[in-house]
């Protein structure tokens, strides 16, 4: 079987899964647009309107937060005996870059979901809705690739969801401040060209984040 | 006692880093005045640290490819000196940008990136103290570590680069070596950062042979106890 045919495979397992149980799913959607809830009530209750600066970064907290939990669960939801039939079946490649591909989806769904309810609620100050979009889809990507990695390690040491916030934080901080800087851009409606530099060293972090993923995690796997 | 030549030049150099440091003529400039001294003591502990950071992560790598807990070890000793060289970086700058700047710590970032360096090594120390096993353990922390290094690497070299800086060397600022670093700072800061290295490898060593030593001595009272319980 080729690798790709595994990848397709494997997220289609992933797939019919979360469907079959849609308490996950349904429990990260509550989980955003609750958030989303509290901050706006928080907010109103100050009696002002957010001005743009902390509507960027107060978006993009809610999302950091809720793809940690997200993708937390990459992991955990997998029972044990599971993972050494999966083992017999597939190589370690293709599980980690289909669990990639699956978590982007999710968070990019999630994501979206998150931008519509957030912006209904709390109104959408964005000029350059493209570039808007492009960040989500980037932050989307980005933010999955890191915490699927650093899930798989948080996994081996016990689920610990503590350990997988110690240990994806500091890792993903500038992928963030990269991602703020570019919706930052778009928000103010910016020339394009003035944000290419954040986007194309975003894009090569990704990509040193899914080589590394691609190289390391079969040494996880084996333990 | 006898020593390495390398430990040896260690000694000779930081005993002139300081009194050269301290003694020697610097430039006058404004605002910088008689801190600029502090250049041999806070640029070398980053060069050091990310040396000795650099170390642990080609132990790491090694250690995955040949499962030899010796090398676990040398990666571990070479992190926690990486943290203390990384905490005295930060007293050092802290107290350098209080007098220069005017405040303890401002929104820059090569200050954050610091800051954040600190955060993954402690939270690689975290995930060690977590596992039980000793070779799940090893094995793990030293996936972490190059996973973390190497996206540390651009936040420490690129992300300074494309924003405002107070810091030199970035964001318009020129770095300390074009203008303000003459040739008789040169003869202090070049032995200084070869000297605060050599310390570092010296600390990692010393504190890879206390680990050597307690596997040792456990190994032995295991067999002691064996035996005495025949």
């Amino acid at each position: 079987m080729g690798l790709i045919q595994e990848i397709q495979s494997l997220i289609y397992k992933e797939i019919l899964l979360e469907w079959r149980q849609r308490y996950a799913l349904n429990g990260m959607l509550l989980y955003i647009v609750s958030t989303v809830l509290i901050c706006y009530m928080s907010f109103n209750l100050r009696g002002s309107a957010m001005n743009p600066p902390t509507w960027n970064t107060v978006y993009w907290i809610i999302l950091l937060f809720t793809s940690v939990n997200a993708v937390a669960k990459s992991f955990m939801q997998e029972r044990y005996g599971r993972f050494i039939y999966y083992y017999t079946l597939v190589s370690p490649q293709g599980i980690i870059l289909s669990k990639i591909v699956y978590n982007s989806l999710l968070m990019l769904l999630l994501a979206l979901v998150g931008y519509g309810f957030y912006s209904l609620m709390l109104s959408n100050p964005v000029q350059d809705h493209l570039l808007f979009l492009c960040s989500i889809l980037l932050g989307a990507i980005g933010f999955s690739t890191t915490l699927t990695m650093v899930s798989g390690i948080a996994s081996k040491a016990g689920n610990n969801s503590v350990l997988m916030a110690i240990l994806s934080f500091p890792v993903i901080i500038p992928m963030l401040l990269m991602l703020m800087k570019v919706s930052k851009n778009a928000m103010d409606g910016l020339d394009r060209a003035s944000s290419s530099d954040e986007i194309l060293t975003l894009l090569a972090i990704n990509a040193i984040v899914v080589s590394l993923s691609y190289v390391l995690f079969p040494y996880l796997w084996r333990s | 006692m006898k020593l390495a030549w390398w430990k040896i030049l260690c000694i000779v150099l930081l005993v002139y880093t300081v009194i050269g440091g301290l003694l020697l003529s610097v430039p006058r400039l404004p605002i910088l005045n008689e801190s600029i001294r502090n250049l041999y003591f806070h640029v070398p502990m980053w060069f050091g640290m990310l040396a000795i950071m650099f170390m642990s992560v080609v132990y790491s790598i090694r250690y995955l490819q040949k499962s030899d807990p010796k090398l676990d070890d040398f990666a571990v000793s070479a992190a926690h000196t990486g943290i203390l060289f990384g905490l005295l970086g930060l007293a050092t700058g802290m107290a350098w940008a209080r007098y220069t700047w005017g405040d303890w710590w401002v929104n820059d970032p090569k200050l954050n990136g610091a800051a954040i360096g600190m955060l993954i090594y402690s939270a690689y120390v975290v995930l060690r103290n977590s596992l039980e096993d000793e070779q799940q353990r090893a094995r793990i922390s030293a996936i972490y570590n190059i996973f973390a290094f190497s996206t540390l690497v651009p936040l420490l070299f690129i992300l300074p680069r494309l924003t405002d800086s107070l810091h030199p060397g970035n964001g318009g600022n020129p770095g300390f070596s074009s203008y303000d670093l003459d040739n008789k700072m040169r003869l202090v800061f070049y032995p200084a950062v070869i000297g605060w290295m050599l310390l570092g490898v010296w600390i990692t060593q010393v504190s890879y042979r206390v680990k050597a030593w307690q596997r040792r001595r456990e190994e032995v009272g295991t067999t002691k106890a064996v035996v005495h319980s025949r």
